[in-house]
């Protein structure tokens, strides 16, 4: 093929060539290997190493943008604390994601519900929903969760609940379980509470994020992290789950070869440029 | 006094605020809480002034027939709209059944997911016209960039599967995400929070007073 001709390649094709190798593995799982990483391992053991039947909170800071990489790890973790029958008070800072969030709760209490496993809103697990102030309710909530918190994300109220008897500040919780889009998120969780209320901490955020927090996983601010749809994935493996994380990974790999293909063949096509022009 | 009394309120706050995370004792929690609920509540203000600043700009842009104005009579619209639903529902928004939770589901949720979807196709059109390698810096950029893109995703391993363990993508990615990258991510982290420390001083301290706004 003519190199000039692919320098001057409508832009289209590219889009073309991508949407397929997107869309094809959806459709037809092609099934690769995955193999857990170190800090998706760690992520595991921490939930694995709290005792059974505690109170757990989890931060769930994203918002539809971050669904695909999100929510995966998401499910599996709150699958996790609840076949470990831990108490899980799960809390959201981004304004756009109360919704979300609510429903992937939802999805998840179905689930067990269809297992003849029911799981009650107020016992088992209560959505604190969404609250403005980022950091301000971070501290705030190191003053007492019902004190940030007064009324759930169905307006009830929460200092009557039987899953609240048990908790009154960080220091009622064994480990925070934090699923972050950005900010606020995981490096705010490290920085106030964290490093604060010395609550040990668990982070998954997305692929774009992962290497800002892996200077927190190093010095054991973080005990496990999951990046991305790749970590997810990783996690839904080391729980035997086959989950949409791990469907999308086929996906994934095959958009991150061409990526990489196009930087190559980019490069390729200006070196036989300038190779020209010298000769 | 416009100025002075701001400046003030800012240094004792600033100053206690400091203060209550060093003393436990309750004289300070109590009033540091006081002042945290308070954070919030202006937080939850500033929404409110953020939609009426958004509603004032773009009825302004409309009136003025500015630069793509119909765009504004799109999110003015969208906006107004999902605030009557959300106002006349209440907490019932959350009902499967709601005007409110339609427009999350069926609009908002599909929208935002789209901005980030459409990255896929613009990075592997930046990828191919600017990612140029004219550099060493710029070439080791993308041979770290390729080794991390292909090692996170299983294609990877079985790319490299004939190699030993230690050389396959995933264990040299691995090794790039702990060792080099780390590095320069603590860097960048320690700077930024000096950066923090030195700017929050300046602010309680009164040297720095763009916050104020107006200029000197």
């Amino acid at each position: 093929m003519n190199l000039s001709a692919i320098e001057k390649l409508d832009r289209r094709w590219l889009f073309a060539i991508m949407g397929l190798l997107v869309l094809g593995p959806l459709v037809r799982p092609i099934g690769l290997p995955l193999k857990a990483t170190e800090p998706s391992r760690k992520f595991h053991a921490a939930i694995e190493a709290v005792p059974d039947g505690s109170t757990i909170l989890m931060a769930c800071d994203f918002d539809p943008g971050g669904k695909p990489e999100l929510v995966p790890m998401t499910k599996t973790a709150l699958r996790h604390l609840f076949d470990k029958k831990c108490k899980v008070l799960i809390t959201c800072l981004w304004p756009g994601g109360s919704g979300l969030v609510s429903q992937t709760i939802s999805e998840v209490v179905a689930e067990y519900t269809a297992k003849g496993v029911p799981l009650v809103d107020g016992t088992d697990y209560v959505f604190l929903g969404y609250k403005a102030g980022n950091e301000a309710v971070m501290v705030l909530m190191g003053q007492g969760i019902t004190n940030a918190f007064p009324r759930d994300n169905r307006g009830h109220d929460t200092a009557t609940m039987p899953i609240m008897r048990q908790v009154r500040d960080y220091s009622s919780f064994p480990l925070l379980v934090n699923i972050s889009a950005g900010y606020p998120g995981t490096k705010e969780w490290v920085q106030q509470v964290n490093s604060r209320f010395h609550l040990p901490m668990i982070s998954g955020c997305t692929a774009v994020s992962a290497p800002e927090y892996y200077p927190y996983l190093q010095s054991g601010q973080l005990r496990g992290l999951l990046g991305g749809m790749a970590g997810a994935a990783e996690y839904e493996t080391l729980r035997s789950e086959k989950g949409s994380a791990t469907k999308g990974m086929d996906a994934q790999s095959l958009a991150h070869v061409f990526v990489a293909l196009c930087i190559l063949m980019g490069n390729v096509v200006q070196w036989t440029k300038q190779g020209g022009r010298r000769a | 006094m416009k100025r002075e009394f701001p400046l003030f309120l800012t240094a004792v706050i600033g100053l206690f605020m400091i203060l209550s995370f060093f003393v436990p004792h309750q004289a300070v929690s109590v009033p540091a809480d006081f002042l945290q609920q308070c954070a919030v509540i202006v937080v939850a203000f500033g929404y409110v002034l953020g939609g009426a600043n958004v509603l004032r700009v773009n009825f302004d842009g409309i009136y003025k027939r500015q630069a793509d104005w119909p765009y504004k009579i799109v999110l003015a619209g969208s906006l107004l709209v999902t605030l009557f639903f959300g106002l006349k529902e209440g907490r019932a928004w959350q009902e499967t059944s709601s005007v409110s939770m339609w427009i999350y589901n069926q609009l908002y949720s599909p929208m935002s997911a789209t901005m980030f979807a459409l990255l896929a196709f613009f990075i592997a059109s930046a990828a191919f016209r600017a990612f140029r390698i004219r550099t060493v810096e710029a070439g080791l950029l993308a041979a770290a960039a390729l080794i991390v893109m292909l090692g996170r995703v299983p294609l990877g391993d079985v790319f490299t599967q004939w190699l030993p363990e230690p050389l396959r993508l995933g264990a040299v990615q691995d090794w790039i995400m702990n060792f080099p990258q780390n590095a320069a991510k603590r860097a960048i982290l320690i700077g930024a929070a000096m950066g923090v420390m030195a700017t929050g001083l300046r602010v309680i301290l009164g040297i720095e007073r763009s916050y104020l706004g107006g200029g000197e």
